[in-house]
């Protein structure tokens, strides 16, 4: 078996590396992705949403149909986990070793943790409202301000971050992320536009379309942030307990 | 076209070596915890392999999920199952 295994990633491998030989090469000018499309976002992205990273505008605006089911994809990711995993009574421990006990001098890890997760929750919201100017947005500053929690409730213990941070509120703010950026697009239909055509949000904003878009661009990548946040959190708690809530790492 | 001319090419070998080497090493390693952390040397040096091809938001996402989050929860469900790998 294990041999038919490799037999069929070797053949898989091989084929996929003669196929890269009909690639263009990496960076190269004349491939067709360079002519066309890329290069109508370089020369108008700019002009368009007044957004100078224009990855940030292609992700949020151009293609923004495609972030919005990719920040629903992240909100399915999440509930499947947590309705898989989650029980809410304790199950017969057969083969899980008891931990060791947590009590111990960690008083320099949870210092250490107390001093460093507002500097990463600070610097998630930076990544998050500088995601125009420079790399970053919703989704990265969305794991970063995850990863912030997941710290707190590694060095402390997770029952200390779910009785501050109820589960109930935790799946609420991962769909109001969601939430955040479907509505976003749906005003814009209210407003006569296309769906996530946030120009048409120049009406309420009283600035002019292409400031318009910019905002519409930061209400997203808010909606991502929140749900990416949310999400991580949600599925820390369920792997790192196994579904039960009690302890964590 | 030299378009990456500011990176040593040694620099680039070493990087896609080390690339090779974290990944094969994951996959072999027994121990799931092992496992889990030498996934996210992978991830990191993928993440440099992103930022020399300049494309750096790429980077970022697999710096922040790729070698932070997801080892993080691979660690989580690695010390709930069996923790050594069966073959």
């Amino acid at each position: 078996m294990k041999i038919i295994a490799l037999l069929v990633s070797v053949a898989l491998g091989v084929i996929l590396l003669v196929a890269t030989n009909d690639l263009p090469e990496w960076g190269d000018p004349q491939s067709p992705a360079s002519t066309h499309l890329s290069r109508y976002y370089i020369e108008n992205s700019m002009e368009q949403t007044s957004v100078p990273n224009f990855v940030t505008a292609v992700l949020a605006d151009y293609r923004g149909y495609d972030t919005m089911f990719e920040t629903a994809v992240i909100f399915c990711a999440g509930i499947t986990v947590l309705t898989i995993l989650r029980r809410s009574h304790r199950r017969k421990k057969k083969d899980v070793q008891p931990r060791p006990c947590r009590e111990g001098q960690d008083i320099i890890l949870k210092s250490a943790a107390r001093l460093i997760a507002p500097m990463m929750q600070l610097f998630a919201l930076y990544v998050l409202a500088h995601g125009h100017h420079s790399p970053g947005g919703g989704f990265q500053g969305g794991v970063i301000s995850g990863a912030s929690f997941i710290l707190l409730s590694i060095a402390y213990d997770l029952e200390m971050l779910l009785s501050r941070l109820k589960e109930r509120t935790i799946m609420f703010f991962s769909g109001l992320g969601v939430l955040i950026y479907a509505g976003i697009g749906a005003i814009c239909l209210l407003l006569g536009g296309n769906f996530l055509n946030y120009s048409s949000w120049s009406k309420i904003l009283q600035v002019s379309e292409v400031e318009a878009r910019s905002h519409g661009m930061l209400g997203i990548e808010i909606g991502v942030f929140i749900t990416v946040t949310f999400i991580m959190i949600s599925l820390y708690a369920d792997l790192a307990s196994g579904g039960e809530m009690d302890e964590g790492l | 076209m030299e378009v990456n001319s500011w990176v040593l090419w040694q620099f680039d070998v070493l990087i896609l070596l080390m690339v090779v080497v974290c990944a094969v090493v994951a996959l072999q390693l027994k121990d799931l915890v092992s496992s889990a952390i030498t996934f996210g040397a992978y991830s990191f040096f993928m993440c440099i392999l992103w930022t020399e091809m300049l494309a750096v938001d790429v980077a970022f996402t697999e710096a922040a999920v790729g070698a932070g989050v997801s080892t993080i929860l691979f660690l989580g469900t690695a010390l709930h199952v069996k923790r050594r790998a069966k073959d």
